[in-house]
């Protein structure tokens, strides 16, 4: 197939997906070399750009979704429940996602809290599983994040987070200006 | 007091005490590996004090880490007793503090990225995994769900039910006491010459009320001394022998 042809036929793969398609699997259904696929996903966005939708990576594959400047108004159509993760779930689920596979225990540590309820938290909203046990005294369950964790961040693998220690020197400075409100005392 | 109802207004939520620690070394405007323990001390109580003020429900972390404050504070107080080696250099007590907030502010920073990432993410919309539509029905629209199409959902799933009433069982009640399963157990064990497994003295299928009783009455077998018990690894099998020295003559059974 050429290119202009299989970026149709990539087009209608992914209108017709409800999850993100592996490069391997349209490899399979298309028949196609890796390189012509990627020359046809180029073409393809490069055709969205007068659409409404675009191609994004995602949790490991490709996926057709509407374009955040229309969000609004798709929002008004679907109606999705309003559901945002706490600060204390955001941070126990980065810090699963750079220490994997990590246990409870551990986790606490470095959090200086109880986690267990928003580990719960995190695991029934598939964002984390576990991963095995820690072969120390007691067995404690392993966790670690799960492909639908890329999913709900947007990321298409785990290797797009930050480099803890970069984030770590550039944000000295970043916190300076965006002050917590001060405590009254 | 004017002031205190002024401060539930005011009065940041923290997520533990390191998120509050952290947030006092920004207010005074000190590095994490040079906290001032006496200020911060002071100014960690406050924040304590002022939270059971307000009724706020004060986590033990929070005390955890109040005593730890203290204990670091009297330390630095107190003048150091000289020390006659010298390899053993001074190590100073809020070394491993610095070290946890370090830590922690990393990833405290991180929150602030994935809130980001999170609405940016909530900005895309993809088609729903709804299950293929069998038959090229039309797809129900949101929020118009019609009793008629709930009726016909209803004879579907009637009509793959299987219409045989559940096979009536009669469950004999087991007379299960003690007594009798030491008795039991005795016996098993007497004629197992190697010995047996804690899970061969019971058959299949058995409930958790035998297995209990079992294990108590291996328990009391062996506080008579009748049994013998080994286990060679942690949570592994359990491996039973009937004790050699009491005589045949005085069985249980």
């Amino acid at each position: 197939m050429d290119t202009q042809r299989l970026s149709r036929a990539l087009e209608c793969l992914l209108f017709v997906a409800t999850e993100p398609v592996s490069m391997k699997t349209l490899m399979e259904v298309l028949r196609e070399e890796e390189e012509c696929l990627r020359n046809a996903l180029r073409l393809l966005e490069e055709r969205l750009q007068d659409s409404g939708l675009q191609v994004v990576q995602v949790a490991g594959g490709y996926q057709l979704c509407t374009r955040p400047e229309f969000a609004e108004v798709v929002a008004r159509y679907l109606q999705p429940q309003p559901t945002k993760l706490s600060r204390a779930a955001l941070e126990t689920v980065a810090i699963i996602a750079y220490r994997q596979p990590i246990t409870l225990p551990e986790i606490e540590a470095i959090r200086g809290v109880q986690s267990e309820g928003v580990v719960r938290t995190l695991l029934q909203r598939g964002l984390i599983q576990e991963v095995g046990r820690k072969q120390t005294a007691g067995r404690p369950v392993l966790y670690g994040t799960t492909p639908q964790f890329l999913y709900y961040f947007g990321l298409n693998s785990l290797e797009e987070l930050p480099e803890l220690e970069e984030l770590n020197l550039s944000e000295g400075n970043q916190l300076e200006e965006k002050e917590q409100p001060a405590l009254q005392m | 007091m004017a002031s205190a109802s002024a401060m539930v207004l005011h009065l940041p939520v923290f997520e533990g005490p390191l998120d509050l620690l952290l947030h006092l070394v920004r207010e005074n405007k000190v590095p994490i590996t040079d906290i001032p323990i006496a200020t911060i001390t002071d100014q960690y109580l406050e924040y304590l004090r002022m939270m059971e003020e307000m009724d706020l429900e004060i986590a033990s972390e929070f005390l955890v880490m109040a005593a730890t404050l203290l204990e670091m504070k009297s330390r630095m107080l107190l003048p150091k007793p000289p020390r006659d080696t010298s390899d053993e250099a001074d190590e100073d007590p809020r070394a491993e503090l610095a070290a946890r907030l370090m830590e922690y502010q990393k990833y405290k920073a991180l929150v602030e990225t994935l809130q980001t990432w999170e609405a940016e993410r909530k900005q895309w919309f993809f088609r729903s995994p709804d299950a293929p539509m069998p038959d090229y029905e039309l797809p129900i629209p949101v929020g118009e769900l019609k009793p008629l199409l709930l009726l016909r959902a209803l004879e579907r799933l009637l009509a793959e039910a299987v219409d045989t009433p559940p096979p009536a069982v009669l469950i004999p009640r087991k007379r299960l006491t003690l007594r009798l399963r030491m008795v039991e157990v005795w016996r098993r064990l007497q004629w197992a010459q190697d010995g047996l497994r804690f899970e061969q003295l019971l058959d299949a299928p058995f409930t958790k009320w035998e297995v209990l009783l079992t294990f108590l009455a291996v328990l009391e077998l062996m506080r008579q001394g009748k049994v013998e018990a080994r286990q060679d690894e942690l949570f592994g099998a359990i491996t039973l022998w009937a004790h050699q020295e009491v005589g045949d003559g005085h069985t249980a059974a």
